[in-house]
């Protein structure tokens, strides 16, 4: 009987065989070296900006703002963060940089929706024809951050940013609902839609777009992120656990 | 003015499954061929980066760019059409290899019943069992002539999978054995079993093994990374033009590849085209390229656009119910499903295949007695493991909010304990749904959009009804913690529906009366225009769609062949 070990070690190396064989008999197209040097690439460590030698965290010049202005931000984080709580099941959105990643997709060509129809003329669709907003979605949270701050202002006497959470759960319940102020002609509801979107993608996107600090999401649902292969695991009854791996692992192997 | 360049023998407009399959088959029997795709060029290398779940599925990379060509919908003909401003449904190819780069791999054949689907019905049922707003039709064709050019497409793209006795006769085995039955399918499987069913392994397109095919193409085996759907394969497992067709017709030397060209029109006289105007989409500038024959291929919905933009082909009116081009417009009825909770059993789902699948067959096509069914036809029951991605997947039972402290705590409870019966049903036509060209909106070049009018219909909601019953058993038997059934089928929408099976438009059949084409996909109204992919077909089985077209667009590389030698109509 082998050990699992030695099986894990045979099985390994069974894959790289393969794949550079399969590199071979595909010819010209080279994946064996590509794909097959990634393999047994399972070291989560090698996110430089994470730990220094001494194990303080150095800084991460991908946090900054790019689109928002620093009181947006804050709402937003607020914001985001009752959308994904923190509690004892690990980070919430704030801690997860879901702020930064919004900053960012906000100032990436989706946020111009540089990839939609955009030509009018614009009407009221019906519930089954999908969104008709001639705003652009920068534009749009850049509203519904200031329509939360008007809401709350108007009904708790302070911005959003400030309330308790209970609080802020009632006024993005109303947001959700449609039942805040227009704004610019679109309704709250789909600014909150916007909102929680952005806010599950920052959790969960890879790390490379500034959400999802140190696959901290991914680890919290066990989910590994990404590998060149999983025939090991797929034919496991037992659920088995890996350790997070980010696109970065990917990088440096054209 | 449109450049005038030299005449060829074959364009073809557009680059997918469809067209480069008949590219491949016409360059290596030395006909030269231009193809133009209106997307980006693309080889196996581009997609090393590709396990980006926000990029490739939220962000659609691979997909139509939509500021440039949409669509508008309605649900009937008394609401105003809009536009489709973003995806929610539809993912729409683009690029070399379309929609094949992109798909899942689930590769089919369609069943004896669907190519005789009128005959057969009335045969069994009597004339009166099929309602005078549905407009079954044969298909012109026969599922044993069909036969070997299913055999030829899935040697072609190594399909894996394994014979079924409810299905059609095979003249082989499948070319490679079944995917990994996982500890996952294997629940389904003794469900299914325990019932009294037949299980068997969804036909996958993603390599259950090494493969080489007959045109001496080499690829590696599916390594179960849970990324097929909506992005490219980084070892070429599943099948793509751009590592099968597309490399085949480049060798020959007789394939003219450029793309960033969009077709925008076919010039002809209204019997005879005599070629294609097409835009160069990154300077505006215009191309005429005549050709002894046009072929179409570029997905459904511009198939259709274009012949209708460019004046070829009687369109369909809904209320004469005569002309053919918009005529049959289907999709695919999904709806009835369970949805299973376990609180103590965790699973390997963030692992999967595109095509990894198991099914049961005995509520597909007429494999069950309808005689007191309010609808025709049926679906396949499954159960699949695609691989959860973690944004788009995060199910809590019904009831649990989509936001705030209890949706994390579900999501993510459930994260790997969550598994689905499912259902995918055929969408029979209804002389209601149709395509025709939006009165108000254009695309970047000027021409009117596509208009669908389309809502799912009496058949499909008695389908649902009954298909969500058997997903229920099969579901309860394995033996969950929680259920929740979804057994209602609500009007379509726009953006929630998620399924681009979409088919018709330029329907087959024996009868010009009744279809555009013919079973060669020769236009019977214009006999060197040859239309080929999912818009021939008359209605849409309750099985995913590529397969079929390929088996057709052999076919139709056959018809081509014999067309430029013989000439006239093939049939």
């Amino acid at each position: 009987m082998m050990s699992d070990k030695e099986k894990n070690q045979v099985e390994d190396r069974t894959r790289r065989t393969f794949l550079r064989n399969s590199g071979f008999a595909l010819g010209g197209i080279v994946i064996g070296g590509t794909v097959g040097s990634l393999l047994g690439t399972t070291d989560t460590k090698n996110e430089s900006n994470v730990n220094t030698e001494s194990g303080a965290p150095v800084a991460n010049p991908n946090v900054a703002l790019m689109f928002f202005y620093p009181e947006e931000y804050e709402t937003t984080m607020a914001a985001a963060e009752r959308i994904f709580p923190k509690n004892d099941l690990g980070p919430g959105a704030m801690e997860l940089n879901a702020g930064i990643y919004i900053d960012h997709q906000l100032a990436s060509q989706w946020g111009v929706n540089a990839r939609d129809y955009t030509d009018g003329p614009f009407y009221k669709p019906e519930p089954t024809q999908g969104e008709q907003i001639k705003v652009l979605r920068k534009d749009l949270f850049r509203l519904g951050l200031k329509g939360l701050d008007n809401y709350s202002n108007e009904n708790y006497q302070t911005n959003f940013a400030d309330l308790e959470a209970a609080e802020q759960d009632e006024v993005l319940t109303a947001f959700e609902k449609g039942e805040g102020p227009s704004l610019s002609g679109v309704s709250t509801s789909d600014f909150f839609k916007l909102l929680r979107q952005l806010t599950i993608e920052g959790i969960y996107a890879d790390p490379l777009y500034g959400g999802n600090k140190e696959m901290l999401g991914w680890q919290m649902r066990k989910y590994p992120g990404t590998y060149m292969s999983y025939v090991k695991e797929i034919k496991s009854d037992e659920f088995v656990e890996l350790d997070q791996q980010s696109l970065h692992s990917h990088m440096g192997h054209s | 003015m449109a450049k005038k360049l030299p005449k060829v023998p074959v364009v073809i407009a557009g680059m997918g499954w469809a067209g480069s399959i008949i590219a491949s088959e016409l360059t290596k029997a030395g006909i030269k061929t231009v193809g133009l795709e209106r997307g980006k060029e693309r080889k196996m290398s581009d997609y090393l980066m590709v396990h980006d779940e926000l990029r490739f599925q939220h962000r659609e990379e691979l997909m139509q760019d939509l500021s440039k060509e949409t669509i508008t919908s309605r649900n009937n003909q008394g609401m105003r059409a809009l536009p489709m401003r973003h995806y929610g449904t539809f993912i729409v190819g683009d690029g070399l290899g379309g929609a094949g780069s992109h798909w899942n791999g689930q590769t089919y054949r369609f069943l004896p019943y669907d190519f005789e689907i009128k005959s057969l019905t009335e045969k069994r049922y009597g004339k009166n069992k099929i309602k005078p707003e549905y407009p079954l039709q044969d298909w012109g064709i026969t599922y044993d002539e069909m036969e070997p050019y299913y055999d030829t497409f899935e040697k072609m793209s190594g399909i894996s999978g394994e014979t079924v006795e409810l299905y059609g006769h095979r003249s082989n085995p499948y070319p490679t054995g079944p995917m990994l039955k996982t500890p996952v399918l294997e629940e389904f499987e003794k469900a299914a079993k325990k019932l009294g069913y037949n299980p068997y392994m969804m036909p996958s397109a993603n390599l259950s093994e090494n493969y080489t095919n007959p045109d001496g193409i080499a690829r590696a085996a599916c390594q179960y990374c849970a990324y097929c759907e909506n992005f490219g394969c980084e070892y070429g497992a599943k099948a793509d033009p751009v590592v099968t067709t597309i490399p085949v017709a480049q060798k020959t030397g007789n394939l003219d590849l450029r793309v960033h060209s969009n077709v925008t029109r076919i010039l002809n006289d209204g019997t005879k085209a005599t070629g294609v105007v097409y835009v160069d989409t990154f300077t505006g500038e215009e191309f005429e390229q005549p050709a002894e024959v046009v072929v179409l291929a570029s997905y459904v919905f511009n198939n259709v656009r274009l012949l209708l933009n460019s004046g070829l082909g009687k369109p369909y009116n809904p209320d004469t119910g005569t002309g053919v081009i918009g005529k049959n417009y289907c999709y695919q009825v999904s709806s009835g499903y369970s949805t299973l909770y376990y609180n103590d059993r965790e699973f390997n789902l963030y692992a999967g295949a595109g095509a990894l699948g198991i099914e049961i067959p005995e509520f597909t096509g007429d494999n069950f007695d309808h005689t007191n069914e309010n609808f025709l036809h049926g679906a396949g029951v499954r159960s699949t493991q695609y691989g959860n991605r973690p944004i788009a997947n995060n199910n809590a039972p019904i009831g649990t909010p989509a936001w705030g402290e209890e949706f994390k705590n579900q999501s993510i409870k459930y994260a790997n304990s969550v598994l689905q019966v499912k259902s995918q049903g055929a969408s029979l036509p209804h002389r209601n749904n149709y395509l025709d060209l939006d009165p108000t909106y254009k695309d970047a070049y000027g021409m009117p959009l596509l208009r669908m009018t389309y809502d799912y219909t009496e058949q499909d909601r008695q389908l649902v009804k009954y298909i969500s019953k058997i997903t229920r058993a099969i579901a309860e038997e394995m033996g969950p913690d929680h259920i929740d059934t979804v057994g209602e089928q609500a009007p379509f929408n726009v953006n929630v529906d998620t399924n681009t099976h979409n088919t018709g438009g330029v329907i087959m059949g024996a009868d010009p009366k009744d279809s555009a084409i013919n079973s060669y996909q020769q236009m019977w109204d214009a006999e060197n225009v040859f239309v080929v992919g999912a818009s021939a077909f008359p209605h849409n089985s309750c099985f995913n769609p590529t397969g079929t077209l390929g088996a057709l667009s052999y076919r139709a590389a056959e018809g081509i062949g014999r067309y430029l030698k013989e000439g006239g109509s093939l049939v």
